[in-house]
């Protein structure tokens, strides 16, 4: 396909933890030196595989955060979950200077590279908003000016993962708007929106259909079907609403 | 309970079988006829394998398990795949 060529094999490899940094109070981002990295595009995975003193061993996907341009080095974006087999270790017990096993990158179909153009639609519920930061990152490091709207569905205001740097970068970028919605919790004064998506919030937020965009969502099951079903019945087509959705197997 | 993931989130272990990313493939229903990339099919995935259903009819196009280090591929409800020449 366009872009990084694909490895023949997907081979498990060491990559060491060189920069660990809290986002949330649940969510942590570490980022690893991966030797011989081949690079990724934004939007793709890796498998992370812990393996215990017995043999036994557990393997999670995660999105990679990062942009291309920063490789060799990955940086994941882990969010706790308290019944998690990995993600409780990945948050609270990995240090800098420890190594993970990984094999990626991974899924070339949740993919967003700046070539592609826009208007680009990014939607993501709770820690959906991984792979769409790879996204907006990327279009930074490329010089991107394409049109982007990123709606991000959040519980509350202090659980929303990359809160400066978004609010930060919305700011210096006019072609880069940021809309939330905080489903439980609002900050005092708060006047946007203050419930789950739907399809009237979509009908207001995404691009008309006729300006043919291109629209990434990411969360929970129930989030991205009634985040897709919403898109297309605003009229745009199947193939430009691309999905994942991440459930216990895939984020604990 | 299983949860239902999208077919890209079964990109790794597709790729332990097949020497090319499977997510962008494109696949033929045998069900319904329905065309869609398997990344855009409907994954469950648990310790047994994976079945990669059709969004649209729940055919089964593809099932895929590890057992005593053998895969065990199942593809009788995928039936035409459209592989990228380039990769």
């Amino acid at each position: 396909m366009e872009g990084t060529a694909v490895q023949r094999r997907l081979i498990w490899r060491f990559g060491e933890v060189v920069a660990a940094q809290a986002e949330t109070a649940r969510a942590k981002s570490l980022t690893l030196a991966v030797p011989e990295w081949q690079g990724h595009r934004a939007g793709q995975h890796v498998d992370v595989r812990l393996t215990a003193d017995d043999g036994y061993q557990a393997e999670r996907s995660y999105s990679i955060a990062s942009p291309p341009e920063d490789s060799p080095q990955v940086t994941i974006t882990v969010e706790r979950l308290d019944d998690g087999e990995v993600s409780p270790y990945l948050v609270d017990e990995v240090r800098i200077g420890d190594k993970l096993e990984l094999r990626g990158p991974i899924g070339g179909y949740f993919v967003w590279e700046a070539q592609m153009g826009g208007p680009l639609l990014l939607v993501g519920g709770g820690s959906g908003i991984v792979p769409l930061m790879a996204m907006i990152r990327h279009r930074k490091a490329a010089a991107s000016a394409v049109p982007t709207r990123l709606l991000y569905s959040s519980r509350s205001p202090a659980e929303v993962i990359y809160r400066d740097e978004l609010e930060s970068a919305a700011r210096l970028d006019g072609a880069l708007k940021l809309i939330y919605t905080f489903t439980r919790v609002q900050p005092p004064g708060w006047t946007g929106y203050g419930r789950r998506i739907d399809a009237g919030l979509l009908a207001e937020v995404a691009w008309p259909a006729r300006d043919h965009p291109r629209a990434y969502v990411c969360g929970p099951t129930q989030f991205v079907e009634t985040a897709a079903a919403a898109l297309v019945a605003l009229g745009y087509p199947d193939a430009y609403v691309k999905t994942e959705r991440f459930g216990p197997t895939g984020g604990g | 309970m299983e949860s239902k993931l999208d077919g890209n989130a079964a990109g790794g272990i597709l790729h332990e079988v097949f020497p090319f990313d499977m997510t962008v493939t494109r696949a033929t229903c045998a069900g319904c006829g329905a065309i869609a990339a398997v990344g855009a099919l409907a994954a469950y995935m648990h310790g047994m394998g994976t079945v990669l259903r059709c969004p649209r009819c729940d055919t089964a196009l593809i099932r895929l398990a590890c057992v005593k280090g053998r895969y065990w591929l199942d593809m009788r409800g995928a039936r035409v795949l459209q592989i990228a020449a380039e990769q």
